[in-house]
């Protein structure tokens, strides 16, 4: 036997089946199909854990997600924090233990595998109750696509915990018919296990599913875009105020009326049933018969309904009405509830022995989706609860979820939208039969929100929200420091805020917030149902997007060339480029001071394929590109190249690259790596929306091209070892030029530009001949000592010749003119992007932000970019006047020390002065000078 | 997940298409006749409607076209405009 | 000196997109080398016309529409966009038939064939694993034979293609520099048929 409270048969375990696990320090066995709650009160346990604020002990309170108490920490299949034990499914060998409030995460990686997959589907159907199960049998049957899923380890919803029959027969055997029929229609998707837990724009909705610890993929998101939605997602029992409502032993009613039929299992051996409305009555009876002595029912009503009383009093249960429990007696476990008259508790309480207190504060029908799907909700005086008032056009919100509680009439409301549904995605659709089910006539609920009558003593006592151990005491301040907003209240008390967000505390704040200022529930309202509707695990949202498969990585032809040399990258947008190539021994700088030394003096090569590249064709290209380029591109004679800079609008650089004229009507042009999907966008859109009548068509052509820098006073040499069609003399191929030639048996565009100062080509062959190219260009290099450089050296010889980088030099609040490259600004064009800015007073102001080059003293060491400087030996008191930071700062191999670039106000203006940058608590002088240190006069150029 | 109607490729998720800020907003025929003022509002100024907005998107991860669409920034319900015309604006 | 035999960008993948392959459920292979040109025109003009006499079939005009001759396959990417597939080699003919077509018109004609590569799924299963990445609806109702479509798969821009629904084959066309994080990606999102 699995447990002395468990019955010998009945519910939907498998006692065949026997299930060893560890709960804090102790053994115990369950059965398949129980949940570790069940299994534990099998084993008659329900002291799970303790409060999160007061260390009280707190036991299992529900038998679903709704749980607010037994939260539990699992250790073993793998280490999971803060589940409740109500929905965790019992498998041998699991090992948890109760948690206070809260939980660790687990220090080592999981193991397990998540993923995600999208769906679209016609109709989805969340939750499988009757009202859902219906609805998915009639869209079925039309033919949609449909999707159902509950977050249950089985379908059934409500009907697992109670003996209602239909057709004259137990409930589950149409519950296995309808979910035998639903999984064999092809178009449909049957999805137990399965938490929709948020509803986003456009019907897009998010679910997780719990494939199981033995699954490949122990969970998976499943992101759905359905056209039609069937909110068929239940209701919650709500519980009862009052003091003493949080010892272990208090469940409410219809819980423990699933652990006796779907668990088989008995909660106690001894209860008192507190109730508002019918449903308990259910609960106690169905109780009495399994065995369990009802010591009473309380029940706040001055009257109980007929066919209740009767079956009552056929089993000699005792009916307490217009009363209440006011009190509960007991340690670790209930032990006793103190019953009082309603209204005023006039007469001395009744003290009834019990270890289990049943409560019923009725029904809040789980509107969560709803009103994350833009419903909206009112709440009715009728039911004492939030029901849909208004739903959004594809949301259809059913059954007890919209307030209807009888299982008839959830089984036809949910016929009815599921055919709806598939008729409104376009099928035809009947509304499938339903299997007759009993109704009996219902008195209506009583609210009860505060009990009347008792002193304010007892305020701390009486617990709103047991997950958050907040009390009436804690809701009380609230008010009395003049809170009168339940979004104010929610967030001073932190009601609703827990695991649970709130799924039995919610409106239950509401209602003694109503109590307490006088007002109607109604005025007070609820707050807003955000997703998830129940945790969700990162991992879960992370799915596959992890380690290497977190972002796109780009790569280049010659990738595996570089991953041979073992070189570190750096990340450039989504590329990987070679940082440097250290050779054994060396750290970066020597790295990088012998790859410069190379380029400088010999000849290096540089993987540069991940600049942009745009086919730019047409009649207009030419005028097109002058209104793009603050320089002038139609001047610009076939064959040769120009270096180009981009600007939006508002003057400020934002892209820059070279232009190759390849034709009358054809244009190449190129941009940086990280900008090259943004610079396309945007040229589309002045292009589509702006100049539509330009004839220019652009194509993005990147990775056509493989393409290497050979850059250094040899390069020349180097080349011609590989060609014998390119004349590579000056004269022939001068700078700022290109042809196309063959290169190492590759058909190749060959271009004279230079990014180092020194005599360069840039060699542009197909894709699929990059790797050989480069390799053959290594090899002709070998008796030069060529000499492979990544992207620091690239930045270092550029930065001596005081080119900028977009995006590294400027930040979006630099003008060309800024840059000092007023150069590449055209004084001869009518209008281009940038140009009127040119002349605002911001961008016309003499103390804007200069780029100059800085020198540190010779020997010192270099200053950390992002330095900020100032114009004094000592720090001022704040606000420090700013000059402005340092943006690129390096070693240089060719002047043997320091130096940097970087952005200062008025800088031009300033050269030859001493300024300071802040680096940690020193002060350290640099002196402004040019930008271009290395070879101002250009001589090094053409070799 | 926003739906984002592509007047071209039909409806796909907000995550292939690029925001591209309120539509109407023309470049000046000559920006160099344009006062400071006038100038400045062009480049900085911009409406934040609580309501109907029109608005440009482009397709960035499909056609790659540039369209307009009005949505309402309260609930992010977009007005269909079937008409291909509203690609260009 | 020779013309070189060219390395596909997907040449060291090959054994990861085999070994995630499994008979009679997927099948994950490279289609490298294809000649691919992109040609823009306006569909409406003359020269449309005669590329359409040119190459021996219309251009497709319906968005996601792909028109089939016994060489080429032309995939509609705009509203005056198309890219046209052809036989390993065949680039170069093409650009000149295209180009020839479109005579003094304007239009554009890009040799696009080292740009993008070709993962072509088969199997019972395909749908299944694109989805695990593709948010598009690839449904035999919503995407069939001889659909094309741009979108994301993996957070990667491609191009996918339904080659056959009934006996589930696609191609994803896919830019040569993130060839192999898809592949990789597809290989992890596989992983679980192989058990
Ligand atoms: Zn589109």
């Amino acid at each position: 036997m699995t447990g002395e409270y468990r019955l010998a048969d009945g519910g939907r375990i498998d006692r065949d089946r026997p299930v060893r696990f560890r709960f804090d320090g102790h053994d115990y066995e369950g059965c398949a199909g129980d949940t570790l709650a069940s299994a534990l009160l099998a084993n008659g346990v329900h002291q799970v854990g303790t409060s999160i604020r007061y260390g009280r002990p707190r036991g299992i309170a529900a038998a679903g997600p709704e749980e607010p108490n037994a939260l539990v920490q699992i250790e073993e299949p793998f280490p999971e924090p803060m589940l409740t034990a109500t929905t965790v499914e019992l498998r041998d060998g699991l090992v948890a233990s109760g948690l206070p409030g809260q939980g660790r995460l687990a220090t080592e990686p999981d193991p397990a595998r998540y993923d995600a997959i999208n769906a679209h589907c016609d109709v989805l159907v969340v939750g499988a109750g009757p009202a859902g199960l219906a609805a998915a049998r009639s869209a079925a049957r039309s033919g949609a696509r449909v999707i159902v899923a509950d977050a249950d380890t089985e379908f059934g919803g409500s009907l697992l915990g109670t003996r209602d029959e239909l057709d004259q027969a137990p409930a589950w055997r149409w519950i296995d018919r309808v979910t035998s029929e639903l999984q064999a229609s092809p178009d449909v998707t049957v999805l137990p296990r399965t938490t929709v837990f948020g509803c986003y724009d456009d019907n897009y909705l998010v679910a997780v599913e719990h494939r199981g610890e033995d699954a490949f993929t122990r969970q998976r998101a499943w992101h759905i875009r359905a056209r039609e939605i069937v909110l068929a997602t239940g209701s919650h029992e709500r519980p009862l105020v009052f003091p003493g409502n949080d010892r272990p032993g208090t469940m409410l009613a219809s819980s423990a009326r699933t652990y006796l039929h779907r668990y088989g299992v008995l909660p106690g051996r001894r209860a008192v049933v507190f109730t508002t409305n019918d449903s308990a009555y259910a609960a106690a009876v169905d109780l009495h018969d399994a065995g369990v002595e009802i010591a009473a029912v309380v029940d706040v009503r001055p009257v109980a309904t007929t066919v209740w009383t009767a079956r009552c009093v056929e089993r000699g249960i005792r009916i307490l009405t217009n009363c209440a429990v006011t009190g509960t007696s007991g340690a670790d476990r209930v032990s006793g509830a103190q019953v009082s008259s309603l209204p005023s508790g006039d007469a001395a309480p009744a003290e009834l022995d019990c270890d289990l207190l049943l409560v019923s504060g009725g029904w809040n029908p789980a509107v969560h989706l709803h009103s994350q799907a833009r419903g909206t909700v009112r709440y009715s005086e009728e039911l004492g609860a939030l029901v849909p008032d208004r739903t959004p056009r594809g949301v259809r919100t059913v059954g007890a979820a919209a307030g209807t509680f009888t299982t008839a009439e959830c089984l036809r409301a949910g016929s009815e939208a599921g055919s709806d549904a598939a008729r409104e995605a376009g099928f035809h659709a009947d509304v499938a039969e339903v299997p007759g089910s009993p109704s009996g006539p219902v008195t209506p609920p009583q609210p009860i929100w505060l009990l009347p009558g008792l002193s304010a003593d007892s305020d701390d006592e009486q617990f709103v929200d047991l997950a958050r151990d907040a009390t009436v005491a804690d809701v009380r301040k609230a008010v009395g420091a003049g809170m009168s907003s339940v979004e104010h209240i929610k967030r001073f008390t932190t009601i609703g805020t827990a695991h649970d967000q709130g799924k039995t505390s919610g409106l239950l704040s509401s209602g003694v917030i109503a109590e307490l200022l006088g007002v109607e529930v109604a005025e007070v309202g609820a707050t807003t149902f955000r997703p998830p509707y129940a945790p969700v695990a990162f991992a879960a949202l992370a799915g596959r997007d992890r380690g290497d498969l977190y972002d796109p990585i780009r790569v280049t032809a010659m990738h595996d060339w570089h991953l041979e040399q073992d070189c570190p990258f750096e990340n450039v947008g989504q590329w990987k480029r070679p940082w440097y190539y250290p050779q054994p021994g060396e750290d970066m700088e020597s790295a990088v001071l012998r790859e410069c030394h190379a380029v400088r003096t010999g000849v290096g090569m540089q993987d540069v394929s991940t600049l942009g590249k745009i086919d730019v064709q047409g009649p207009d290209a030419a005028e097109f590109l002058d209104l793009v380029y603050t320089n002038k591109m139609s001047t610009l004679r076939v064959g040769r190249i120009r270096y180009g800079v981009m600007c939006h609008a508002d003057g400020m650089v934002f892209d820059d690259g070279t232009v190759m004229r390849t034709g009358e009507h054809r244009y190449l042009v190129s941009t940086t790596s990280g900008g090259a999907a943004g610079v396309l966008e945007w040229l589309e859109d002045w292009l589509q929306t702006e100049w539509p009548h330009l004839r220019v068509h652009l194509t993005s052509v990147t990775e056509q091209w493989a393409t290497i820098a050979l850059a250094g006073p040899r390069s020349r040499e180097v080349l011609a070892r590989v060609t014998s069609d390119i004349d590579l003399t000056n004269d022939a191929f001068p700078f700022m030029s290109w042809t196309d030639g063959t290169v190492a048996g590759s058909g190749a565009r060959v271009c004279r530009i230079s990014f180092s100062g020194e005599l360069a080509f840039e060699i542009n062959v197909p894709w699929w001949h990059g790797r050989q190219v480069w390799e053959a260009l290594h090899r002709a290099g070998s008796e030069f000592g060529i000499t492979p450089y990544g992207t620091e050296t690239m930045h270092v010889l550029r930065a001596e010749k005081g080119f900028p980088i977009v995006g590294q030099d400027t930040d979006g609040t630099v003008t060309p003119h800024d840059l000092g490259m007023g150069w590449a600004v055209s004084k001869k064009k009518d209008d281009f992007l940038g140009m009127r800015s040119f002349s605002r007073e911001d961008t016309a102001r003499s103390d804007r932000k200069h780029l100059v080059g800085l020198l540190p003293p010779a020997g010192s060491a270099v200053v950390p970019e992002g330095t900020q400087l100032v114009d004094s030996t000592e720090l001022p008191a704040p606000p420090v006047p700013m000059l402005g930071h340092i943006t690129s700062s390096y070693r240089s191999a060719a002047l043997d020390r320091p130096f940097a670039l970087a952005l200062v106000k008025s800088g031009r203006d300033r050269i030859g002065q001493t300024i300071y940058g802040h680096v940690g608590d020193e002060l350290v002088p640099v002196e402004i000078t040019e930008p271009v240190f290395y070879d101002k006069e250009g001589n090094r150029r053409d070799g | 997940m926003m739906l984002i109607p592509c007047p071209w490729c039909g409806p796909r998720n907000e995550t292939e298409f690029h925001y591209g800020g309120q539509a109407d907003v023309s470049y000046p025929a000559d920006p160099q006749a344009v006062s400071d003022v006038d100038w400045a509002r062009f480049l900085f100024f911009r409406a934040n409607t609580k309501g109907i907005f029109t608005e440009r998107w482009n397709h960035q991860a499909g056609c790659r076209r540039w369209f307009t669409v009005r949505r309402d920034t309260t609930t992010n319900e977009i007005f269909h405009d079937d008409s291909h015309e509203a690609v260009t604006r | 000196m020779a013309e070189l035999h060219g390395e596909s960008p997907l040449v060291t993948r090959a054994e990861t997109l085999a070994g995630s392959s499994v008979p009679g459920v997927l099948h994950l292979s490279e289609v490298a080398f294809t000649a691919q040109v992109t040609l823009r025109v306006d569909p409406k003009s003359p020269a449309a016309e005669r590329i359409g006499t040119a190459v021996g079939t219309m251009l497709p005009n319906q968005p996601g529409q792909v028109a089939r001759t016994e060489r080429l396959q032309i995939l509609w990417m705009g509203p005056d966009e198309w890219l046209l597939i052809g036989p390993e080699g065949g680039a170069e003919q093409l650009q000149a038939t295209l180009t020839e077509a479109l005579g003094e018109e304007h239009g554009s004609v890009v040799d696009v064939s080292g740009h993008r590569t070709i993962v072509e799924v088969t199997g019972p299963k395909s749908r299944e694993l694109l989805a695990k990445g593709c948010a598009l609806d690839l449904h035999r109702r919503s995407f069939a034979s001889d659909q094309c479509a741009q979108t994301l798969l993996a957070r990667t821009g491609v191009v996918l293609l339904c080659r056959d629904v009934e006996q589930p084959s696609f191609w994803i066309f896919v830019r040569s520099s993130f060839a192999r994080y898809l592949a990789d990606w597809l290989a992890d999102a596989a992983a679980e048929y192989r058990v």
